[in-house]
C-alpha cells in the first residue's frame, strides 16, 4: 500500500511533537527554557512562512509584518484579558481563545486588505516604505491608547499558548500556506515574481493576486501575534516595531526566498542562534570583567548576517528548493 | 483658525523643512542614479550629528574652541566618508543583482550602523545633550508674539546655500552633466566614456555630506542625539522626496518644505496627528499622483 505524502508529513510532525513533549515531560534534554525557545521558534515559523509568501513567492517587499502581528496580538489580548477576562482553566475558555485569535487574525487581514489595495498597484519599493510607515503608525497609535496600556504594554495576558497548542496551530498554518503555494493562486504568485508584465499579458490579474497574498499573509501574522502575546503574557509596542520585522526578514532571506522548508529551518536556527549568542556574550563578559560586552551586539550580528547573506549567498540557505516531504506528489509529475 | 495658522508655526515649519530638504536631496540623488532607496541615509545624518558632538566635546575638554565652519566640515566629511564606505563595501557588489537585494542590504547597513553605535561602549544607546550653546550662542529676536531664533536662520541659510551649490553642481559642471547622463541611461553613459562607478561614488559622497550637514543642524536646533535618531527623519525625508517626485532635485526641496510645514501645523493641532501625517501624505500621494508633484510619468518598459 502506498502512503500519501501528506500523511507522511503529518506523521513526521507528530513524531517531532511526541519527542519534544515526552522528553520535556520526563526532563530529558529539554527543560522549560528550551521548550520556551522551541515555542518561540514555532511562532516565528508562522511569521517567516507568511512573510515569505509576500517577499519570496510573490516578489513584493513588505517590511511591516510585525505591524499586522501587533494588530492580532492586541485585538486578541484585549478580548481575552480586558473584555472576557478568561483564564486557561477549562476547554470552553480555550474555544473562546481560539475565537479571539481568529478575530485578531481577521482584523489584521482587514487592515492588510485596506493597506494593500492602494499601494500594491505600485512598484515594490513603494510598498516597502508604506509598510514600514504602517508599522510605525501602529506603534504610535498603541503608544497613545491608554486602554491597552500605552507604552507600558498590555499586561497580565493569560497564558493560553502552550507547546501543544502552538505546535498544532503552526502545523495547520504551514500546511494551509503550503497548499496555497501549490494551488492555482500560488502559480499566479510565482508568475508575478518572475515577470509581472508577462504575467499580466497572459491574463493574471496582478493587482488582485498581490492584494490576495498580502491579505493572507496579514491573517497569519495576526494569528502568530496573538499566539506570541499569549505565550509571553505581555504585548508591548516595542516588540512589534521595525526591529521585530527585521528579525523575520533575516529569517526569510537566510532560509531562502520562496522556500517554505528554508523558512522553517531559518526560524529555528536563528532563534536558537540568538539565544546561544546571549550565552556566549555572557561568557565573554565573565572572561573579561573589565570590558563588558553589551547584549546589543546580538543585533549587530543580525545586521551583519543580513548584509553577508545578500552579498555572498543572495538566494539564501535553500534557494527555491524544498525538502521533498513538503512538496505535494502531484507537483512532481 | 487663528490658533493653528500663525506665523510662528510657519517659521518652525520652514526650519524643519530645511533640514528635511538636506536629507531628502541625498535620497533623491541616489535614487535617481542607482534606483536604490538608501535606507541607511538617515544614519549618515545621525553620524554627522555624532561627529559634531564628539568634536565639540573633545576640543572643549582640551580647552580650546574649535571654529564653527571646521565642525561643519568634519560633520559633512564624516557623513560623506561613511556613505562612500557603505557604497564601496555593500552596494557596489550588488549593482547588477536584482534590485530588491540591494534594498535589503541597505536595510542591513542601516541596522548595522545603528546597532554598532548603540553597542560601542563610548557611544551607547542613551540620549545625549548636544552642546549647541558651546558651538553657537542662541539669540532670540521677538516680533510681537512671534519669535525667531538665530538657529532657525542658520538652518535655513545653510540649507539654501547647499541647495544652490547642488543646483550649480548638477546643472553647470561636467560632473553634474555626467550625473544626469547616468540617471537617464546607464549603458549609454558608459558607452560615452563616463566612469559610472566614479559618478555613483561622487553622488554618494555629496548625499552623505548633505546628510552630515543636516545632522549637525539638527543637533544645534533640536539638541538631543541618540543612535536611532536617523530613522524617522530619514523616513520623512524620503516621503518628501516621493512627494516631490523621486529623482527630481527641485521636487525634493519643494516636498521637504511642504512636509516640514504640514508636520508642524499638524503637531500644533494634535501630537498624534503630527506623527502620522507624513504617512498619510505618502499614501495620498501614492494613490493620486504616484510620480510625485514635479515628477513625470515614465512608461514601463518590457
Amino acid at each position: 500500500m502506498k502512503i500519501s505524502r501528506n500523511y507522511k508529513l503529518i506523521f513526521y510532525a507528530l513524531i517531532f511533537y511526541f519527542l519534544v513533549f515526552l522528553s520535556h515531560r520526563f526532563g530529558f534534554l529539554i527543560n522549560d527554557y528550551i521548550l520556551h525557545i522551541i515555542n518561540v521558534s514555532l511562532i516565528y515559523v508562522i511569521l517567516t512562512v507568511s512573510l515569505n509568501l509576500i517577499n519570496g513567492f510573490t516578489g513584493q517587499f513588505s517590511i511591516g509584518h510585525m505591524g499586522f502581528a501587533a494588530v492580532g496580538a492586541y485585538i486578541s489580548g484585549i478580548l481575552t484579558t480586558l473584555i472576557w477576562k478568561i483564564k486557561p482553566t477549562n476547554l470552553s475558555n480555550y474555544i473562546l481563545f481560539i475565537i479571539a485569535m481568529l478575530i485578531g487574525g481577521l482584523c489584521a487581514m482587514g487592515i492588510g486588505y485596506l493597506l494593500g489595495l492602494p499601494t500594491l498597484r505600485l512598484r515594490g519599493d513603494y510598498l516597502a516604505i508604506v509598510t514600514l510607515g504602517f508599522g510605525e503608525i501602529i506603534r504610535t497609535i498603541i503608544n497613545n491608547i491608554d486602554y491597552v496600556g500605552g507604552p507600558r504594554g498590555l499586561l497580565g495576558i493569560p497564558k493560553f499558548s502552550n507547546f501543544t497548542f502552538i505546535f498544532f496551530i503552526t502545523l495547520i498554518s504551514v500546511i494551509i500556506m503550503r497548499n496555497i503555494v501549490y494551488s492555482t493562486h500560488g502559480r499566479a504568485f510565482k508568475s508575478i515574481r518572475e515577470d509581472p508584465i508577462a504575467s499580466e499579458l497572459v491574463g493574471v490579474n496582478t493587482t488582485k493576486y498581490k492584494v490576495m497574498v498580502f491579505t493572507i499573509a496579514s491573517f497569519f501574522a495576526g494569528i502568530a501575534g496573538s499566539l506570541l502575546c499569549h505565550l509571553l503574557q505581555i504585548a508591548h509596542p516595542t516588540q512589534y516595531g521595525f526591529m521585530g520585522t527585521i528579525l523575520v526578514l533575516v529569517m526569510v532571506y537566510a532560509g531562502g526566498m520562496g522556500s517554505i522548508s528554508g523558512s522553517i529551518i531559518a526560524a529555528f536556527g536563528l532563534t536558537f542562534m540568538s539565544e546561544g549568542l546571549r550565552l556566549v556574550l555572557r561568557k565573554l563578559d565573565d572572561i573579561t570583567p573589565t570590558v563588558q560586552i553589551g547584549i546589543e551586539w546580538r543585533m549587530v550580528v543580525y545586521a551583519l548576517l543580513l548584509i553577508l547573506i545578500m552579498l555572498f549567498r543572495t538566494e539564501g540557505l535553500m534557494g527555491k528548493r524544498e525538502i521533498r516531504i513538503l512538496v505535494p506528489e502531484e507537483e512532481e509529475k | 483658525m487663528e490658533k493653528i495658522f500663525n506665523l510662528q508655526q510657519l517659521i518652525n515649519g520652514i526650519q524643519l523643512g530645511s533640514i528635511y530638504a538636506l536629507i531628502s536631496l541625498g535620497y533623491t540623488m541616489v535614487y535617481g542614479i542607482v534606483r536604490l532607496i538608501n535606507f541607511a541615509h538617515g544614519d549618515f545624518f545621525m553620524i554627522g550629528a555624532y561627529a559634531a558632538y564628539f568634536t565639540v566635546i573633545l576640543s572643549s575638554s582640551k580647552g580650546f574652541n574649535i571654529p564653527v565652519p571646521i565642525v561643519f566640515l568634519i560633520s559633512m566629511g564624516a557623513g560623506a566618508g561613511v556613505a562612500a564606505l557603505a557604497n564601496q563595501t555593500a552596494y557596489k557588489p550588488l549593482r547588477y543583482k536584482p534590485r530588491l537585494s540591494a534594498l535589503i542590504t541597505a536595510i542591513g547597513v542601516s541596522m548595522f550602523i545603528e546597532y554598532i553605535f548603540s553597542a560601542l561602549p563610548f557611544i551607547g544607546p542613551s540620549y545625549r545633550a548636544f552642546p549647541n550653546e558651546k558651538l553657537i550662542k542662541n539669540k532670540i529676536y521677538e516680533f510681537g508674539t512671534t519669535t525667531l531664533s538665530n538657529y532657525a536662520i542658520i538652518d535655513v541659510v545653510i540649507s539654501i546655500g547647499l541647495m544652490l551649490f547642488l543646483t550649480y553642481l548638477v546643472k553647470y559642471t561636467k560632473v553634474g552633466k555626467a550625473m544626469r547622463a547616468v540617471s537617464q541611461d546607464k549603458d549609454a553613459a558608459k558607452l560615452m566614456g563616463i566612469d559610472i562607478e566614479k559618478i555613483i561614488m561622487i553622488t554618494f559622497i555629496v548625499g552623505g555630506a548633505f546628510a552630515g550637514a543636516a545632522g549637525i543642524l539638527t543637533g544645534i536646533s533640536y539638541p538631543r542625539i541618540f543612535p536611532y535618531m536617523g530613522i524617522l527623519p530619514g523616513l520623512k525625508a524620503f516621503i518628501a522626496a516621493v512627494l516631490g517626485g523621486i529623482g527630481n532635485i527641485p521636487g525634493a526641496m519643494l516636498g521637504s518644505y511642504i512636509m516640514g510645514i504640514s508636520e508642524t501645523f499638524a503637531t500644533s493641532y494634535n501630537s498624534l496627528l503630527g506623527e502620522g501625517i507624513a504617512f498619510a501624505i505618502l499614501i495620498i500621494v501614492l494613490i493620486f499622483r504616484p510620480q510625485g508633484l514635479l515628477g513625470e510619468t515614465i512608461a514601463e518598459k518590457v
